[in-house]
């Protein structure tokens, strides 16, 4: 793109963010006040958990964390369908080899501990899932092609496990007149709770699906230690 | 009651999209079911809103503002009904479509996902939801669309998704703007507190510059065509007929209902103006295309324009019974456009795959030889052209009148120019279904696949144009004014 | 006040400067990165709207927002790279000769095919 119209451009940027900027100030300066801010923690105590963020995320506004869950399965289904996934890297020199052993345990055990935690304190189900796909990228890339998930049946199970149990429970509970995704107070703890686990594998499984980049291959044959190293691609990275 | 009716057609695909991932060998079969079961559903609240009135519930047991809203009132409902209905004979279509074909477990989930967004979209009621709906819409088309895998269809695809992206950013920075304003993201209330201000004209802008690159308004059209006309061709029909549909839906939406205090005439005359543009461009690149699905897809651009075109005419007339006939008419376009758009493309599908082609110049014998596909073809394109009785003729009619009570005469050059023009590129696409011998002898060839095309172009024809009665009465409103 | 507007007007400006890269620059991954910019931007303005004063508990419905653009945004990008890869892939299929592994990263960036037969105006 030729420097004059990358330039004007500029020049409308730097105009759009005057503007911006002016009218932020000035409805900042109004003071709206609380917003929904005293709603959700005066609500804070019936939903269940007793962290703010999380009350909202899978309590008040559980719609949208539902499909949520909805878009990422949407990215891998469309990742999936472009073709199988490339083949992986070689297997990791001793060094990085020990350094895995110690460090994918490590994140699993902090995914889980950042689940539990996120009811009362940061943390919740999308952090850990986080933990959990970026242990998969860790194996990824130290030489296990399928970041350390199951064939793909079980996979196609397990991405839809986050969303499958979230509608189910919000479906059941509108079939047994709480209304959907409206949970009875005294259960809201275990409901969420439930549906947090589901969504933390989903999600973990999910990411780390997304980082092989294609369809689960077949798993491939040992290969034989006296046949000639064979020149991927990849390994250069 | 309230809160199943309004929630069934949201979660009825999100459940067909989970099993289908999860059982791919038995896919178009339970796709089949959760697209009957969607559409009965949807079917269902449209007519819970024309006998009762307009549904609301709120997600998540407490009151607004801070659960989720649902809502659905007469538009909702009409655009409602067009998507369950479009989207059946969509799903009937596909299966015959991908049988045997590697891509059907692909298609299924992907498309049930897209299907819940839409009804999402129709249905939603509060701001940021919207933002969510809007993009797993965009991701389930984006990868639909590149369903082929073929160079052409990635490559467009990649630019629909980067361009949907951009929408929804300049989107979401409205909405921010707008709840550090009004402190809510429930439409409801903040139609009430809204106030002409710099900060909702500028919220309104970023919304609307963001929606209208993902309902292709001309100029930010360019994304369109090679998006449309390269995917397969239940997925055309569900770009074209419905996806860029919900995109016009929430401009018209925010404008009539947000923002409804804050619109100026500037303003809607700047969309109505954009709107000419699209019909005279679009038409004409319809009228120069050589693919038939390419032709097509102009025609989505051109007949988008057509809706943009109710803008000014809204914003100019008086609250009363002529603007609640624009405002009916305006949604009657939509609907039509929806039906006949698909049924064409499902016909150009079905051309295609017998031809192994799709360009117009040759498809002489092909056409001839399906009599129930080409018929399909033209009772679509006469929808589209605005012939007697289809429903659009209905809604140009009126459009034309507004533009005349109004004084803006010259939106009726426009009208008439783009209707010309897309008589002119439907006829040249018919124009070769004849004068080739043999004549075929049965009318229906494939009937899956033939059926769904001819329903679907049939109604935007005959159900729409002599049954548009129900439509006002959805709205309710007054019959149409003679 | 001036906190909030400090880190929401750096948040409006990374809007803008995403935007001005997203038109301007060609390849793939810049652009990509430019939306993820630009989405920042609007989250800051968001976590800005949170702030409620020094020792008051800040808003949580507008983190709870940001947490569900976070994952929205890695999604789409996710899917965005893997379109470019199949590009890259059909793209060095064709080649005549394998580009050397150094320049292939940059030339195969680009969003547009070398010959582009769907020509958009």
């Amino acid at each position: 793109m030729n420097r004059d119209l990358s330039l004007l451009i500029g020049i409308l940027a730097a105009l759009l963010a005057v503007l911006l900027l002016g009218v932020f100030h000035s409805t900042l300066a109004l003071d709206p006040g609380q917003r929904l801010a005293s709603l959700a923690l005066e609500r804070l105590p019936e939903s269940g958990v007793s962290n703010p963020v999380t009350a909202v995320l899978l309590n008040d506004r559980a719609y949208d964390t539902l499909l949520e869950l909805a878009v990422l399965l949407a990215a891998l289904l469309g990742i999936w369908s472009l073709g199988p996934a490339r083949p992986g890297f070689q297997p990791a020199g001793p060094a990085l080899a020990a350094m895995v052993d110690w460090v994918v345990p490590l994140a699993i055990l902090s995914g889980g501990y950042l689940l539990w935690v996120g009811g009362h304190a940061p943390g919740g189900a999308f952090q850990a899932g986080a933990l959990l796909g970026a242990a998969g990228v860790i194996l990824r890339l130290a030489g296990n092609a399928s970041a350390g998930l199951p064939s793909e049946v079980w996979q196609r199970w397990l991405i839809v496990l986050g969303a499958g149990v979230f509608s189910l429970i919000g479906l059941l509970l509108a079939l047994t007149g709480y209304g959907f995704l409206s949970y009875p107070p005294g259960q809201a703890k275990w409901l969420i709770l439930l549906i947090e686990t589901a969504a933390t594998i989903a999600i973990g499984v999910t990411l780390a699906a997304a980082y092989v980049g294609g369809r689960p291959r077949m798993a491939q044959p040992p290969r034989s230690p006296l046949a000639a190293p064979t020149a991927d691609p990849e390994a250069k990275r | 009651m309230t809160t199943d009716s309004l929630i069934l057609p949201i979660a009825l695909p999100l459940l067909g999209a989970l099993l289908t991932t999860a059982l791919p060998r038995i896919a178009p079969v339970l796709g089949v079911i959760a697209a009957i079961l969607t559409a009965l559903s949807g079917l269902w609240l449209t007519g819970q809103v024309w006998g009762d009135a307009a549904q609301h519930v709120v997600l998540g047991g407490w009151a607004l503002p801070l659960g989720i809203g649902v809502a659905a009132d007469g538009l909702s409902a009409s655009l409602l009904a067009m998507s369950s209905l479009v989207g059946l004979g969509i799903s009937v279509y596909a299966v015959g479509y991908f049988s045997g074909s590697d891509r059907s477990p692909h298609f299924w989930p992907l498309w049930l996902l897209l299907w819940t967004a839409l009804n999402g979209i129709f249905l939603a009621a509060d701001l940021f939801n919207l933002y969510v709906m809007l993009e797993l819409l965009g991701l389930s088309a984006a990868a639909l669309g590149a369903l082929t895998n073929s160079r052409e269809a990635v490559a467009a695809n990649l630019r629909y998704l980067l361009v949907g992206l951009l929408g929804s950013m300049s989107y979401l920075l409205g909405v921010a703007l707008i709840y550090t304003a009004y402190g809510t993201l429930d439409i409801g209330l903040l139609s009430e507190r809204i106030q002409p201000s710099a900060l909702a004209a500028t919220s309104v802008v970023l919304m609307t510059a963001g929606l209208a690159l993902k309902a292709a308004l001309f100029p930010l059209h360019f994304w369109l065509p090679p998006a449309h006309a390269n995917a397969p061709a239940p997925v055309s029909a569900a770009l074209s007929a419905l996806v860029v549909k919900a995109a016009f839906y929430l401009i018209l939406r925010l404008w009539t209902d947000l923002f409804a205090n804050i619109t100026t005439t500037g303003a809607a005359f700047i969309l109505g103006a954009l709107g000419a543009g699209a019909i005279l461009w679009g038409s004409w690149r319809a009228l120069r295309a050589e693919r038939l699905k390419l032709l097509a897809a102009y025609s989505t651009v051109a007949q988008i324009g057509y809706l943009f075109l109710f803008f000014p005419l809204l914003q100019a007339m008086p609250p009363g019974p002529a603007r609640d006939d624009l405002f009916a008419a305006c949604v009657l376009m939509a609907v039509t456009h929806g039906f006949a758009k698909a049924g064409f493309f499902l016909a150009a599908g079905l051309v295609q795959k017998n031809a192994g082609h799709d360009r117009i110049d040759e498809l002489g014998g092909a056409a001839q030889s399906m009599p129930a596909t080409t018929f399909s073809i033209a009772l679509a394109g006469s929808a589209l052209i605005g012939l007697p009785p289809s429903g659009s003729f209905i809604a140009k009619w009126v459009m034309m009148r507004g533009a005349f009570e109004t004084g803006q005469w010259w939106w009726l050059i426009v009208i008439a120019t783009g209707t010309l023009l897309a008589a002119a590129y439907i006829f040249r696409v018919l124009s070769r279904a004849f004068g080739q011998e043999p004549t075929p002898r049965c009318f229906v060839t494939d009937a899956r696949a033939e059926i769904p095309a001819l329903l679907l172009a049939l109604s935007s024809v005959a159900l729409l144009g002599l049954a548009a009665g129900p439509i006002w009465s959805l709205l309710g409103f007054e019959g149409v004014q003679t | 006040m001036t906190a909030a507007f400090l880190y929401g007007g750096a948040g409006i400006l990374l809007f803008a400067l995403g935007l001005w890269s997203l038109l301007v620059h060609e390849p793939l991954l810049r652009k990509l990165i430019a939306l993820n910019i630009m989405g920042a931007g609007v989250f800051h303005v968001f976590i800005a709207v949170a702030h409620r004063g020094d020792g008051t508990p800040p808003d949580p419905v507008p983190h709870a927002l940001v947490l569900t653009g976070i994952v929205v945004a890695v999604s789409a990008t996710a899917l965005a790279l893997a379109l470019h890869n199949r590009l890259e892939q059909e793209a060095s299929d064709s080649a005549k000769s394998t580009p050397a592994p150094a320049a292939g990263l940059v030339s195969g960036l680009s969003i547009r095919p070398q010959s582009d037969p769907i020509r958009h105006e």
